[in-house]
């Protein structure tokens, strides 16, 4: 392969999956997120239907 | 069931991946004036059509929430946009580092680079809009109306190359093998952004249940 230029091409892949491996961790962070909510949310639901 | 779709597809992006990294980088040959440089437009190009084709879906939802009413069509909508809005920085990205090697400058103002910054600042916006209202109907209306009005951007965009004289490079014929590795990799990052458009819709579903137990705690 023609390697000039080579470093600016690993550094566009390179922008591209850190593109792609930030939004992955922002999904699941979320979701961690949204889940811990809901957990929160029945937990107080239970505790006021035994009050 | 749907946890298994999602790592198989994942698992099936993996593979492709490694194929096409392998195809591009060792199996097609050299661009004359470019050297590896150009090999940046496998994922720079593929990334603007997998937006492309996530805008277009988010603005024909967007058009059905407006006739129907349904909310799922709302949460197609915002999971759709904002995964496209992730494509769209991988666009960008790309397409400034390539430009700082072949034209010796991050950034021009010409219509492909301007519209396709317009097009991030519209979709970033809707996505900033959507947080600022708290009444999910309203929510889903108004922002069902911007993204309608935000994909006028697309097609300008799309066609700006042909309507204006851009610094950016014209439509070009390529040879079969560069094709192919383009659609291969075009098809990589479509099965990605399935998988995330089906992560964020479980969250939209997540955030519904949400919603319904804060009415509930309040209530009792």
């Amino acid at each position: 392969m023609d390697e000039r230029n080579f470093q600016y091409m690993f550094y566009g892949f390179s922008a591209a999956w850190v593109v792609i491996v930030i939004y992955a961790l922002t999904l699941f962070a979320r979701e961690s997120k949204i889940k811990a909510e809901i957990d929160r949310l029945k937990s107080m639901l239970e505790e006021k239907d035994r009050k | 069931m749907r946890n298994k779709l999602v790592y198989i597809l994942g698992a099936l992006v993996a593979v492709l991946f490694v194929r096409n990294l392998y195809v591009i980088l060792n199996v097609l040959p050299d661009e004359a004036n470019q050297g590896a440089m150009y090999r940046i437009m496998f994922f720079h190009i593929p990334s603007w059509w997998t937006a492309g084709l996530a805008l277009t879906v988010a603005g024909v939802t967007s058009g059905l929430y407006l006739a129907t009413g349904k909310m799922k069509y709302d949460a197609i909508s915002v999971s759709v946009t904002e995964v496209a809005v992730a494509f769209l920085c991988i666009g960008m990205t790309t397409g400034m580092i390539w430009a700082r090697i072949i034209w010796g400058i991050w950034w021009t103002w010409d219509a492909r680079l301007t519209s396709a910054l317009i097009c991030v600042l519209l979709y970033g916006g809707y996505l900033i809009l959507r947080n600022g209202i708290e009444d999910p109907t309203s929510r889903a209306r108004i922002s069902a109306a911007f993204n309608i009005f935000a994909f006028v951007d697309v097609p300008i965009v799309w066609y700006s190359i042909r309507w204006w004289r851009t610094q950016h490079p014209q439509p070009m014929s390529l040879p079969p093998e560069m094709w192919s590795a383009l659609l291969w990799n075009w098809l990589a990052l479509i099965l990605l952004m399935i998988i995330f458009i089906k992560m964020r819709l479980r969250q939209e579903e997540m955030r519904r249940e949400v919603d319904g137990l804060r009415r509930l705690a309040h209530a009792i």
